[in-house]
């Protein structure tokens, strides 16, 4: 049988060898042009023009601007920051927790027995739908909106998070409530319970922890979000971030970018200790 | 609570088309306060018989009342009332694992129970004398304040039992309630769930593996084959001829010779066989 291969088992060839080479080269075909439709030319990184402003740039990140004053002035903006994260989720929970609980699907009555009613159905559709809007559309748009609503400063960005974070945090909810393990709730259910009291005793208690996690996870993107919405006018240290970098001022920029990977850090740290105490 | 199943076939939810009916065209009258065990190989339709009796699978053909009520032609609300009156325990414990044993137990009140209450009861338990009452009936009184994840299979198993005691339902559904215990274990938890049925006055199904313990604690046994009814006698006339017959397919299920007539069960040396199924 294996006379025309070399003898003994290290001359067997693998079989599926082709069938990679292949899909490698069909991959870089169909990629190619896409690369060419993004402009991507990282040469021009390297080219002695671009190179020496570049390195300009960064060599002023090299001393970050430490003198009281400015570092009062940082102080102050990280604690604003932190307040539009913080408030922005806030009130986003108070947006997703509603809809994810009108969305989840082992929380329905009619889908205990059989196939989920045609109205319940319909709702949990329309709710999803929802979501599906509010997180669809950009925090920067709804801050650019809100601007121009509240004028310049905090609450547009605060209002900002609030809908697009309620719409990402509903439907992640939402998944995680129904990925996992539904055993418990169900069972109450089937009992009798109430669909609020099948969610504190069964729902809750099983994916607390991953719900945690998620929500420590979003206030990290908040805050990583609220300085974005400072370019826009909504306050915080991406304000001071945007006028710094429009004088070219890169020590300053250095500082805090720093505040803003402590920041991240902290949350990290925040997440993994909430884990522990509730895993 | 009174039972009626008049020619009642059901299928599993996930079934497909083509699969047999897990139920065929089922008649069975139970009466208040009935205790009532239910034996047959795997995948006669036990478990979905009870689920058609806890109204968590809704018949595809025939009619199931409930104290002389069509659960089905009930309105969403009382039908979820009816549930509350009715406790259905899975073979496998539903316990949320980072819940702790005396919220687990305290879940089965939640019918009885407001929104209000049930979560104030999340902040500080009430009701403790009464979860540690049903918990001591299974011999777990130490293990009030334990996380269920902290528990063994056994213990889990005898918490969702404790839970059942605590519903107070006029009807009591219990899964294979044997399946993680050892024999000791296993009889005085039978022994408990019997006693407080009849002490409540509660009607009792449960499905049983273990075929001398089910002859030896209750009254009535039904023996289901392949979705339909082999017999439904009292125990003393389930003949070792009538349980070769259920189980032909599955001797093993036997664990030996089962009791004769009128000799009840001395199960004291039969080997626990057969526990996870």
């Amino acid at each position: 049988m294996s006379a025309a291969m070399p003898a003994g088992p290290a001359g067997r060839r693998d079989p599926a060898w082709a069938g990679r080479v292949f899909w490698l080269l069909a991959a870089a075909v169909v990629l190619w042009p896409l690369l060419v439709l993004a402009e991507f030319k990282p040469w021009l990184l390297l080219s002695p023009a671009s190179l020496k402003s570049t390195l300009r740039f960064l060599a002023d990140f090299l001393t970050p601007r430490l003198d009281a004053e400015f570092l009062f002035l940082v102080a102050r903006e990280t604690w604003r920051t932190l307040a539009i994260a913080t408030a922005g989720l806030a009130l986003a929970w108070l947006i997703a927790v509603p809809l994810a609980l009108l969305s989840v699907r082992v929380l329905s009555l009619s889908g205990l027995a059989g196939r989920m009613g045609a109205a319940p159905a319909l709702l949990r559709f329309s709710v999803r739908a929802v979501l599906v809007v509010l997180r669809s559309v950009p925090e920067l748009i709804w801050a650019l909106v809100f601007v121009r609503v509240v004028g310049l400063g905090v609450t547009a960005g605060v209002l900002a998070i609030a809908l697009t974070y309620g719409g990402m945090l509903g439907k992640v909810y939402a998944e995680i409530l129904d990925s996992g393990d539904t055993q418990a709730t169900t069972a109450l259910l089937r009992n009798g319970a109430g669909r609020l009291q099948a969610f504190f005793y069964g729902l809750l208690p099983t994916s607390a922890a991953e719900l945690t996690s998620y929500t420590v996870y979003r206030w990290e993107c908040a805050i990583r979000s609220s300085a974005v919405l400072g370019f826009v006018g909504a306050g915080g240290l991406g304000q001071q971030i945007d006028s710094s970098m429009k004088m070219f001022n890169g020590g300053e920029v250095s500082t805090m970018l720093l505040v803003f990977v402590a920041l991240v850090a902290l949350a990290d740290r925040l997440s993994a200790w909430l884990r522990e105490a509730l895993g | 609570m009174k039972i009626g199943l008049q020619g009642v076939s059901a299928r599993h939810p996930a079934a497909r088309k083509a699969d047999p009916s897990a139920l065929l065209a089922l008649d069975l009258q139970v009466a208040a306060g009935e205790q009532i065990a239910v034996i047959g190989p795997s995948g006669a339709g036990k478990t979905t018989l009870l689920h058609v009796m806890a109204c968590a699978l809704q018949p595809a053909s025939g009619r199931i009342d409930l104290d002389g009520r069509d659960p089905w032609a009930l309105s969403q609300r009382d039908l979820q009332r009816l549930r509350g009156e009715l406790f259905l325990a899975p073979q496998v414990p539903p316990l949320p694992p980072r819940q702790r044993v005396v919220t687990s137990v305290l879940a089965g009140r939640l019918p009885r129970i407001g929104l209000a209450q049930s979560l104030r009861s999340l902040f500080y338990p009430r009701g403790i004398a009464e979860a540690d009452a049903a918990l001591a009936r299974f011999d777990l009184g130490d293990k009030l304040f334990e996380r269920v994840d902290r528990l063994s299979g056994g213990e889990r198993q005898r918490v969702g039992l404790a839970r059942a005691l605590v519903a107070r339902a006029r009807l009591l559904l219990v899964d294979e309630p044997l399946s993680a215990l050892d024999p000791t274990r296993a009889r005085q938890a039978l022994a408990s769930l019997t006693q407080a049925a009849r002490d409540s006055g509660a009607t009792l199904v449960t499905t049983m593996h273990d075929v001398p313990m089910a002859l030896q604690h209750f009254p009535r046994i039904l023996g289901l084959q392949g979705g339909a009814l082999l017999f439904d006698l009292p125990a003393g006339a389930v003949t070792p001829e009538r349980l070769r017959m259920l189980y032909a397919a599955q001797l093993d299920e036997l664990q030996g010779p089962p009791p004769t007539h009128g000799q009840v069960a001395v199960a004291t040396a039969t080997p626990a066989a057969l526990h996870c199924r």
